[in-house]
């Protein structure tokens, strides 16, 4: 089991409310995947600019680092994460400074993505991180009971394998081993053991190509063998897919105001408007997504 | 309203499914709580599953998983829409959902009446052994997967391998059909069948509107009842 939750807002005016709606989404979940969370939120971004979310253990000293990263560089500390904002010009550099430092190393990057997550549960996630006071336009979620790899917060999800791309995943793979072979061909980095990490590098790779995504989510079923319900989000769009079997369950709602998913129902029950919204089970390898930039 | 009804209005969002469960399961024959209104249910599981009692229990809402399972007797009315296995193991009564149902509605269901005003996800009827399931909308993929008996109508259209390894389930579909699955092949509408669907539009509250020449009529090819030499190989 696992539980994933997404949130895409179409009303400017929910914005600031976007992490406590998530954060109350994710919340409900904590049943299906109470051993880690983690969360993807696209935030305020400039451009020219990039964010990197930087992880370290426990209490490492992430203003001094920051210091040595120069005065054009702001670091804004969560619990173990801190958000980088630096001149997108510098990211290279910066990354190569973080993967000289002991113990760090960079989550996510984008112009507006940050992306926390950790092991523990769901609910005492979201808080460490204040999930419910970040504001933004759509965010994805997980609630993590681990099957394919083991239970670290390198196992948890969101997985980020491109600037401002990012996946949760619910179900399993059986054909990541020979996917991240053809990744590593294609040099897309997929870092950890985890399968889910494969799709996420998989749909990376595909846009690379100049898919879009509800393309990439289209060749994923050609492409990727398994169980799967997959929610994904990239700088300005949204996607779900499942699997053609389906067993890995979804449930979406739409209103004038947004576009949320659930795992169940009971994810979706506390947004506002739910009582009128168009609620309905996605259908089996079909690609739903939505595009800001296109509306 | 009969002055010996008893009705119960319980809120879910002050008590537990499990609270609303027990009291449910504790009612005893001949009882005049026979109304339950069930307020705030936000997808919550199992809610009403086990009742053995005739009484009515209506669902301001949206369920969860399971809802009504095992169902004996009891009329439960979902006004919105249902998670996973909804009638799941009902033996009879009847269960009605305003809105769409997951998959699997209905699975192994022996008795009773399964009505989905909405569309049904997957499996629907899966391995069902005496239900009588009508959806109004349409059925998702391997709906009446191993189907053992009952019957299942559906107004729409059925997605992929209907009735794959069927027995002996009748299944009724107005719609298209995506594809038929193992040895569950289309068979000849008799004046028997039209008057099966006659009784089933009557328990769907649509009596009369809808002719049932509509429909077509699909069941087991009872090919794969005994094994055939022919086979082997595929073992």
């Amino acid at each position: 089991m696992c539980g994933i939750v997404g949130l895409f807002l179409k009303d400017k005016a929910l914005e600031p409310k976007l992490g406590e709606m998530l954060s109350g989404m994710l919340d409900v979940m904590c049943d299906r995947g109470p051993d880690s969370a983690g969360f993807a939120v696209y935030g305020s971004g400039e451009s020219g600019k990039i964010k990197l979310t930087l992880r370290a253990p426990e209490g490492f000293d992430f203003a001094a680092l920051g210091k040595t990263l120069g005065d054009d560089v702001t670091v804004s500390v969560r619990g173990t994460h801190a958000v980088v904002s630096a001149p997108a010009a510098r990211e290279a550099e910066i990354r190569a400074i973080v993967a000289k430092t002991k113990d760090v190393a960079v989550v996510g990057a984008g112009q507006r993505m940050e992306l926390f997550k950790e092991v523990g549960l769901p609910s005492e996630v979201a808080e460490r991180f204040e999930l419910s006071k970040m504001t933004g336009t759509h965010g994805i979620g997980h609630t993590r009971m681990a099957t394919e790899s083991a239970v670290t917060t390198n196992g948890a999800h969101p997985f980020s394998t491109g600037a401002d791309q990012c996946l949760v995943h619910n179900g399993s793979l059986s054909n990541h081993r020979s996917v991240r072979r053809d990744l590593d061909r294609a040099g897309v980095p997929v870092q950890t053991d985890n399968d889910s990490e494969v799709a996420a590098g998989y749909l990376t790779w595909r846009m690379n190509q100049g898919r879009t995504l509800g393309e990439a989510l289209e060749d994923s079923l050609d492409d990727l063998d398994g169980f799967y319900t997959f929610v994904v989000g990239t700088e300005t769009g949204f996607g779900v897919i499942r699997d053609p079997i389906a067993c890995k369950p979804a449930v979406m709602a739409e209103t004038d105001q947004y576009v949320a998913f659930g795992s169940e129902y009971r994810a979706l029950a506390g947004l506002p408007g739910i009582e009128n919204a168009k609620v309905w089970e996605p259908e089996p390898a079909k690609a739903y997504f939505w595009d800001r930039a296109a509306a | 309203m009969n002055a010996n009804v008893e009705s119960h209005a319980i809120d879910l969002a002050g008590s537990s499914v499990r609270e609303l469960n027990s009291a449910l399961h504790a009612l005893k024959e001949g009882s005049n709580a026979s109304l339950w209104r069930i307020a705030n249910p936000r997808g919550l599981h199992a809610i009403a599953a086990g009742v053995d009692a005739p009484v009515t229990v209506e669902i301001d809402g949206p369920v969860g998983y399971y809802c009504g399972g095992m169902n004996k007797q009891a009329t439960i009315i979902v006004r919105g829409s249902a998670g996973v296995g909804v009638g799941e193991n009902m033996m009879s009564g009847l269960i009605h959902v305003e809105g769409d149902a997951s998959q699997a509605a209905g699975a192994t269901a022996h008795g009773g009446t399964l009505v989905i005003e909405g569309n049904a996800a997957a499996r629907c009827g899966i391995s069902m052994k005496g239900v009588d399931i009508v959806v109004k909308g349409s059925v998702g993929h391997m709906s009446a997967f191993m189907a053992q008996s009952g019957s299942m109508v559906v107004f729409g259209d059925a997605g992929e391998a209907l009735g794959d390894s069927i027995y002996e389930a009748r299944l009724y579909v107005r719609g298209s059909v995506a594809s038929l699955g193992a040895d569950c092949i289309e068979k000849e509408m008799r004046d028997e069948h039209r008057q099966e669907l006659f009784e089933r539009f009557k328990s769907a509250g649509v009596n009369g509107q809808i002719d049932p020449s509509e429909f077509k009529r699909y069941g087991s090819g009872r090919t794969l009842y005994h094994f055939h030499v022919d086979n082997a190989s595929a073992y």
